[in-house]
């Protein structure tokens, strides 16, 4: 028995990255469940419109953070701020009476904890619910699932399907074919793409049709949000299959990529609702924004300009992994660099650095 | 107009700090086979993929055809494993641009001559280890290149399917490509036109065959017990030994020198040269 367990530990030593994940996953987690495991909302960003729009606006209860007062617009800007996730939260005064309240119910929790309050209190008017009319859970966190989704063919697929190339020594054999990187790997790639897209029309239509989930907005839209999040993840697969020897620690490092896209994105904690420390990371994830864009187009109907911001970083993102995977991935293939220097006819030369031959 | 030739000259490969072979000279003409021959860590792999294009030289030069002209067997399976015999060839043709019409004439024609025509349909992965090495060499000379490397084609393959590989080498040199092959059955180095021997990632011996034979230090003798005094080595059911003085150890007679012995030979005399710097 002590000679299989030396033997075990042995190995276990041998492969680092297993053990910093041994013993690093769970103090990683257990920073990230403390600080941004929160359903919580302290402050709940609102636009105050109407003409008594600075009146009450600065009666608000203070979870309530106004952030703009707009006295000269009425109901239809509100509806307008809510739907482009510039505030959770709307109140719609008049000239008398009581003022209207609207919460975005695409924002679960922030509207949730705005109806409680409001409603527990006599005398003050009761929210109308917009979106989400029903506050489901289901509305909401199946648009952000489709990412998981994505993550997980984009990412996982995505660098198995390159390591494997690797591991079985096929790579190199690629790398002597008169394939350019980009090539290669557009190659490698158009089919677990399609097979994306093809896994988002079935969770969209499964969303849809069994578990009630709107789809408000324009389809174009969540395609092209869909599309540059694919982009990313795939990017990040290609980034992790240069980094990994083998499929096991390709799985390794694409669960390690998951994890924080799956807790701090906002698809189950809400943003707002993390400590400042950790919320930050939430920014430089792909899947925040593309739960922004799913909840937007699907829950809120969000038009393509209310969206330019959570677009334009899927784009950034892309552009800044894909590059960079497709850096490493040319190293990779090409280390002679014979796929740049592409000649017509007659012969390839490689020369070693001249100083470093001179040297010799 | 002269034969063209590829090789390289002074080539050093590296892998951060450990040396994959150092100042190595090569050559090898269009229509001949040469063999590279050497141990485990002997510098073959690295002088194959340096001539490949597969690792940049830390030093030296290398002269290759073009990409497209180049067919190269790594020592990997250098075949995907779950795709079909058919569709490997197919994939390797279509990389090197073959139209539809000249593809099915040369998969026809490879399926028959590498004796795969009854296994197209059969996953890659399915075939034995002659047939798997088969269907990578029948890969790399789809598209007829000028230079066709092959990294350890026979290894671990059986005795008719060897055969069956070399006589594909031939084929393909016989069509006008030059063929490198690395192994370390010095059997097969005979048949090559050209050998070059590495030990430790440098030259040991290199020439023809005959050039190398003729160029052996000393007197390999054999006898059925093993000489004393001498360096010896078992050769099936009787020793071999050799005498670095020319002279005849008691017991012993002359043996018919091959390339085994030559190889060897250089070996010893090698270690003798280290030893003694030491």
């Amino acid at each position: 028995m002590w000679a299989m367990a030396m033997k075990e530990f042995r190995q276990m030593r041998r492969d680092r990255r297993t053990l910093a994940m041994m013993i690093l996953l769970p103090v990683l987690l257990l920073v990230v469940f403390g600080y941004a495991a929160s359903f919580d909302v302290d402050h709940v960003k609102t636009v105050v419109v109407g003409p008594r729009a600075g009146a009450v606006a600065a009666a608000l209860p203070e979870r309530l953070e106004v952030v703009r007062v707009a006295p000269g617009k009425g109901r239809e800007a509100a509806v307008e701020a809510l739907r482009d996730a510039e505030a959770a939260v709307a109140v719609v005064t008049t000239d008398a009476g009581q003022p209207q309240v609207l919460v975005d119910g695409a924002d679960l929790f922030s509207a949730r904890s705005v109806v409680t309050e409001l409603r527990g209190r006599p005398g003050l008017p009761t929210p109308e619910v917009l979106f989400n009319p029903g506050l489901e859970t289901s509305a909401i966190m199946v648009p952000g699932l489709m990412g998981v989704v994505l993550v997980f063919v984009g990412t996982v697929a995505t660098a198995l399907g390159v390591v494997r190339e690797r591991q079985s020594g096929t790579l190199e054999q690629l790398a002597v074919m008169p394939f350019k990187a980009r090539d290669v790997l557009a190659g490698k790639l158009l089919p677990y793409l399609g097979v994306a897209a093809v896994d988002l029309a079935v969770i969209v239509a499964v969303g849809v049709l069994l578990f009630d989930v709107p789809f408000n907005g324009s389809p174009l839209v969540f395609a092209l949000g869909a599309l540059l999040f694919l982009f990313v993840t795939v990017g990040i697969g290609v980034l992790i299959s240069t980094v990994s020897e083998t499929q096991g620690q390709a799985i390794q490092l694409a669960i390690m990529t998951m994890l924080p896209q799956i807790l701090l994105s906002g698809l189950i904690f809400p943003l707002q609702a993390m400590a400042p420390g950790v919320r930050w990371i939430g920014y430089l994830l792909p899947l925040t924004y593309f739960v922004q864009v799913a909840r937007g187009v699907m829950v809120r109907g969000a038009p393509f300009e209310a969206l330019l911001l959570p677009l334009s970083m899927l784009a950034v993102l892309g552009v800044v992994v894909f590059g960079l995977a497709l850096a490493r991935f040319r190293r990779d293939l090409a280390p002679s660099g014979r796929h740049r220097e592409h000649r017509p006819a007659g012969h390839d030369q490689d020369a070693a650095a001249p100083t470093r031959a001179g040297a010799r | 107009m002269s034969r063209a030739t590829w090789g390289c000259e002074g080539l050093s490969v590296r892998y951060g700090p450990t040396v994959g072979c150092e100042d190595v000279t090569f050559e090898v003409a269009a229509g001949t086979v040469a063999a590279v021959v050497g141990g485990d860590g002997a510098g073959k792999t690295s002088l194959l993929r340096a001539l490949a294009g597969t690792v940049r030289p830390a030093a030296g030069t290398v002269r290759r055809p073009d990409e497209r002209r180049l067919g190269y067997v790594s020592a990997g399976p250098g075949v995907w494993t779950d795709l079909t015999v058919d569709e490997n060839l197919r994939f390797a043709g279509r990389a090197y641009g073959l139209d539809a019409a000249e593809l099915d004439r040369r998969i026809g024609e490879l399926l028959e001559r590498t004796g795969l025509a009854g296994a197209s349909d059969r996953l890659a992965g399915r075939l034995s280890g002659g047939m798997r090495q088969k269907l990578a060499l029948a890969m790399a000379v789809a598209h007829e290149p000028d230079l066709l490397i092959l990294d350890e084609p026979t290894t671990g393959v059986d005795p008719v399917s060897r055969a069956e590989l070399w006589r594909l080498l031939a084929a393909a040199a016989a069509g006008g490509a030059a063929v490198v092959v690395a192994t370390t059955y010095l059997d097969e180095a005979e048949r090559a036109a050209t050998v070059l021997v590495l030990d430790r990632g440098r030259e040991l011996l290199a020439g023809t065959p005959d050039e190398l034979l003729a160029a052996t230090p000393g007197l390999v003798v054999e006898g059925t017990d093993r000489p004393r005094g001498v360096p010896s080595w078992r050769r099936g059911a009787r020793w071999r030994a050799w005498s670095p003085d020319g002279s005849i150890p008691a017991g012993t007679t002359p043996a018919t020198l091959d390339l085994e012995d030559t190889v060897i030979v250089a070996q010893l005399a090698q270690d003798g040269r280290r030893r003694a710097a030491a």
